[in-house]
């Protein structure tokens, strides 16, 4: 089953035009040793929509998001129960190979992690040399990633120069380049925009708006505007006390804003706590 | 902050000097700004206290030892009674001027200036006196001959350490060779892949480190020389040095290994990479500085060790160029076998070898700074970079 798709995603990647996957989160629940964080969350996350993944911090949302794409599992002493399903199939299954699942459900993270030792189309090619994959034209790659993620015409002139040297808003723009580059399926954004101004933070929304119909997004955020600016889906989480954390609602973005069933929820999104 | 908007406000800071004690200070927007006090600057009346407070107790120290003690004393007596009846002088000198809190303050200060001498005074004495005896006798042609047609009554300037030299460099070079490549993979197992022998092996480095070279020399003497392996060679020694070099190399780079931020690492796997084409193309290219400093911090470790080459590369005054076989001379031997000569130009010409070999580690330490300097935590070459890109984004501005 995953040979055909392996063919699928080279051929996409002369022409990046994918429409995204579709993930799923079946009874996920995580744990840190003995302590539970997380406990059974589904949630769907559908092709062409921006999903949100709003709650207080602490509260089992980036834990949740890491198990998506199985980063969950590089802190030795996480176990996690449930499933994760890609277009149906479990990435925790042996028919998928780990290097895969990652390569086809790409992460940005909270600080913007460019490579400092590369160029910034080093940077955007870094995914192919990463994998171990060569592709035709790579100029043209790294201008179609750029171009995706917003940033083309701020480095077209210095694709050469060191990535570190771009500004934090730029630099999170080139880490989503260097995940568009690989052509993932579905992309996962833990908090992209906790670190920059609100310039900056537009253009990254922006950003999302315009890869929703090419890439499934996943975001964390603790910014209530921007969850209802850049998702149609949204899910709230809340951990109790001593407790794991819960999906407390999900539910279209607009319903959970204005008209949620859930009193924790209303007195979230209103602000009124956390 | 203010100091530009005094200078700028004051036309003649003695004016205002003058102005002072008549009207208080008023920092008020125009004019009257008090001023500028430099709280910690020298001023010449401190010179003037010190000088005044050395003479008292030189001439104290004269009378006590000169005049009034019926023995003659060693010089060394008058520094030490001298400093010592110092102390108590400068210290009433300030009190009576600026008070006890002044005077506890410089008297404190004194004494740590006098510790930072003691402390710093060893070494000028070494690297001094090394020089010194070293020009005394190096000559150009030191560096282009060997010692092969010199006698023992041969004047300490003729011959030279040409084959030392070559065979240090080689030597040095065959060690890296060796223990570079051991170490770095070493510390990729420490800190990357953190493997269940982490631990132990970590001790084991740790411990190596404190290793007597000449262990080393036996060791590898006894298990390559004794049974006939390899005869005494350039080879053989440099086995010897890797031994040494080994742990100091793993240590450092592990070091640097663990200033790689995770973030990094976890973006690399995020892209699906596997691991160890995480390790080879993000962490160990964003440590490369600070690696070359831990491979430059290892070679200066072992480029002056005598013991281990003494039993292993068998020493010569003939040219031999190649490393694995006959015997071959090396600079820390050279200075061992001139300097336990009875004659004193072979004395002499020990210590040009010392002068060079003191100038190779010099060599290498000033490349260590230069290539850690350039970027070790990632943090100052990201500053700099900074700076430097910025410089060319405006230039691609301006051109566009």
């Amino acid at each position: 089953m995953t040979v055909p798709e392996v063919d699928q995603s080279v051929a996409a990647e002369a022409a990046p035009a994918p429409v995204g996957g579709v993930l799923e989160g079946v009874q996920v629940s995580c744990w840190f040793g003995a302590r539970k964080v997380l406990e059974g969350v589904d949630i769907k996350m559908d092709a062409g929509v921006v999903t949100a993944l709003i709650g207080p911090s602490g509260c089992g949302k980036s834990t949740f998001l890491r198990t998506l794409n199985r980063m969950h599992e590089l802190v030795p002493i996480a176990t996690l129960a449930g499933s994760v399903l890609l277009d149906g199939h479990d990435i925790y299954g042996a028919g998928l190979r780990l290097t895969e699942v990652r390569r086809r459900i790409g992460m940005v993270f909270q600080k913007p992690n460019p490579f400092p030792a590369m160029t910034i189309a080093d940077n955007v090619a870094a995914g192919l040399r990463l994998t171990g994959r060569k592709v035709r034209d790579r100029d043209d790659l790294v201008e179609t990633s750029l171009r995706r993620a917003g940033l083309w015409n701020e480095v077209r002139n210095r694709l050469g120069a060191p990535a570190g040297g771009l500004s934090g808003g730029q630099q999170q723009r080139l880490c989503i380049a260097r995940s568009l580059a690989v052509s993932p399926d579905v992309l996962l954004m833990d908090e992209p925009c906790s670190a920059l101004d609100p310039t900056s933070t537009r253009r990254i929304e922006e950003t999302i708006l315009e890869l929703k119909d090419q890439v499934t997004i996943v975001i964390v955020t603790h910014n209530m505007q921007q969850a209802q600016r850049v998702s149609q889906h949204c899910a709230f989480f809340l951990a109790a006390e001593d407790e794991p954390g819960r999906v407390i609602e999900q539910g279209p973005t607009e319903q959970i804003f204005s008209d949620p069933h859930d009193p924790r929820t209303a007195d979230y999104v209103n602000g009124r706590f956390g | 902050m203010t100091m530009p908007e005094t200078t700028k406000v004051l036309p003649n800071p003695r004016a205002a000097e003058g102005r002072q004690p008549a009207s208080p200070p008023a920092a008020g927007p125009r004019g009257k700004v008090p001023p500028r006090r430099r709280p910690r600057a020298w001023r010449w009346t401190d010179l003037a206290e010190i000088a005044g407070a050395l003479g008292a107790s030189a001439a104290l120290t004269w009378m006590i030892f000169g005049r009034l003690l019926p023995f003659r004393v060693m010089p060394l007596a008058y520094v030490v009674l001298g400093y010592v009846l110092f102390l108590p002088i400068y210290w009433f000198v300030i009190r009576d001027g600026q008070g006890a809190t002044a005077a506890k303050d410089r008297l404190v200060t004194i004494l740590v200036a006098t510790g930072a001498l003691f402390a710093f005074a060893p070494i000028v004495f070494v690297v001094g006196y090394v020089v010194k005896r070293g020009a005394e006798v190096l000559r150009p042609n030191f560096f282009t001959e060997t010692m092969q047609i010199v006698g023992p009554l041969s004047k300490a300037t003729e011959g030279g350490a040409l084959h030392s030299i070559i065979g240090t460099l080689e030597q040095l070079a065959l060690a890296t060779a060796i223990a570079v490549p051991l170490g770095l993979l070493t510390a990729v197992y420490l800190s990357e892949i953190q493997g269940p022998l982490a631990r132990p092996v970590r001790l084991v480095a740790d411990a190596m480190t404190a290793l007597p070279s000449i262990v080393a020399g036996l060791f590898i003497f006894s298990i390559v020389i004794k049974p006939h392996i390899w005869l005494q060679s350039g080879i053989v020694g440099s086995l010897a040095l890797a031994i040494l070099m080994l742990p100091t190399v793993t240590i450092a780079a592990e070091q640097v290994l663990h200033v790689v931020p995770g973030g990094l690492r976890e973006a690399a796997l995020a892209l699906g990479a596997p691991y160890w084409r995480s390790v080879l193309m993000v962490v160990l290219p964003t440590a490369r500085a600070g690696l070359s400093t831990a491979v430059i911090l290892g070679m200066a470790r072992v480029v002056g060790e005598t013991a281990p080459v003494l039993m292993t590369t068998g020493g010569t005054t003939v040219m031999n160029l190649n490393p694995f076989s006959g015997h071959q001379d090396n600079l820390p031997l050279f200075v061992f076998t001139q300097i336990r000569s009875s004659q004193e130009n072979q004395v002499d010409r020990a210590w040009a070898g010392a002068l060079v070999l003191l100038a190779i580690v010099l060599l290498l330490f000033v490349l260590a700074r230069i290539v850690g300097s350039a970027s070790p935590g990632r943090r100052r070459i990201r500053v700099r970079r900074r700076r430097g890109s910025r410089t060319t984004s405006d230039a691609g501005g301006n051109r566009s």
